[in-house]
């Protein structure tokens, strides 16, 4: 039983994380590719027009998943720059750090995908609702993490101080979640959720799935990359950096 | 307690303190992150008066009525309900029974002067010939308890 735990541990070590993340990151890109092509067939191919928004519904295969994977990877940011801060381990803050990005691009997707359905079908790109709103400041926190992160030379302090502001951030994930029951919104309440039945035809709803796997995969590929590039740029005076063979070529 | 025990302790307290503080100012806020008032919220005079605000409800079956440019309808929530007057182009989801929020004021013959009209569309997906079934299950239904 001792032997698993200490084999998990192993890769909390940059040294070691490397290689495996090198490993695994062909797999997910393969994975986001099948998804995304199967996806977006099922999205524009074979879902069905919808009864009041004609095809301009199809905007929910890239909305959705871009909403959804925004609130999901601030979660697992705001955890790893957690764990970073009360454990001290490095590779944590840079998982952190390396998820940042893709986080901030998701959330720009979904207000700018959210923008160009909302004119059409409401009659106005923004209104300043509840859900719109928190989703704004969602991405104001990615960008405010990258910018103080980026603003501090000493690394570990930098970590320190974006783990502070990430950590206080998460109290805006339930906001935007909620924000739909909490409050009278312009925006439309959850058609999927876990309590109940979701209000959707079946085909679209397999698409969206689809695609939020598609979104799934690439998040954890390009953060994968992005983690290796942050990890040789900070280990790039230790021996085993400089022994690596594509560092020494 | 070793410091990382501390640190964790100190952590997650710092976490319940930023989350019972936003608790507290989102519940002190309530009325006031609402986008729209309804018209029932209307009649008991917790619409602000003389001012710019929004009201939301579904558009009540057969009260659009069109006269040159300005749209006359009708906006319920099924107990209450308020004359809205509006001079311009509707979105497309605007429909008789769908929801909508209109932005204006009330003027002292009760008629909501609405300077926009936005349409709130609902969580329901469907093709066409769904929408259609259900639709026709319905009128059979009505005509069975008739």
């Amino acid at each position: 039983m001792n032997n698993r735990l200490i084999h998990w541990f192993k890769f909390a070590s940059p040294q070691s994380f490397y290689p495996l993340a090198g490993k695994m990151i062909p797999w997910f890109w393969g994975l986001a590719a099948i998804f995304f092509v199967a996806g977006l067939y099922i999205g524009f191919f074979v879902a069905p027009t919808d009864f009041q928004q004609g095809e301009g519904y199809r905007i929910i295969f890239v909305h959705v998943p871009a909403a959804w994977m925004s609130m999901f990877i601030y979660l697992v940011m705001a955890f790893w720059a957690g764990l970073g801060l009360a454990l001290n381990t490095r590779l944590s803050s840079m998982m952190a750090q390396a998820l940042a990005p893709t986080g901030a691009i998701m959330a720009f997707l979904s207000l700018w995908t959210g923008a160009w359905w909302g004119k059409p079908m409401w009659g106005a790109w923004w209104v300043w609702d509840a859900r719109l709103t928190s989703a704004l400041i969602l991405f104001f926190l990615y960008i405010g993490f990258i910018a103080l992160q980026a603003a501090i030379d000493d690394a570990r302090r930098a970590d320190k101080a974006g783990a502070i502001l990430a950590l206080v951030g998460v109290v805006n994930v339930p906001i935007i979640y909620f924000s739909v029951q909490w409050w009278n919104t312009l925006h439309q309440g959850a058609s999927v959720s876990l309590t109940r039945a979701p209000t959707m035809a079946t085909t679209m709803l397999w698409g969206m799935l689809i695609m939020a796997l598609a979104f799934w995969m690439y998040s954890i590929a390009v953060a994968l990359m992005r983690v290796r590039a942050i990890i040789l740029e900070r280990e790039a005076h230790t021996e085993w950096v400089k022994e690596l063979p594509e560092v020494k070529n | 307690m070793k410091p990382r025990h501390k640190r964790i302790a100190l952590i997650v307290g710092g976490l319940a303190a930023v989350g019972a503080a936003s608790a507290l100012v989102l519940n002190a806020l309530d009325s006031n992150i609402a986008f729209f008032v309804t018209p029932t919220e209307v009649a008991e005079g917790k619409a602000p008066k003389d001012q710019l605000f929004r009201i939301g409800g579904y558009v009540q079956e057969g009260s659009i009525r069109r006269d040159n440019l300005t749209v006359h309808f009708v906006i319920t929530d099924t107990a209450r309900h308020v004359p809205v007057m509006y001079n311009g182009i509707l979105p497309d989801l605007f429909q008789e029974g769908k929801g909508a929020v209109a932005q204006g004021r009330i003027s002292p013959d009760g008629v909501f002067q609405a300077t926009q009209v936005l349409a709130k569309h609902d969580e329901n997906y469907m093709p066409p010939e769904a929408a259609h079934a259900i639709e026709q299950a319905q009128k059979a239904q009505k005509t069975l308890q008739q």
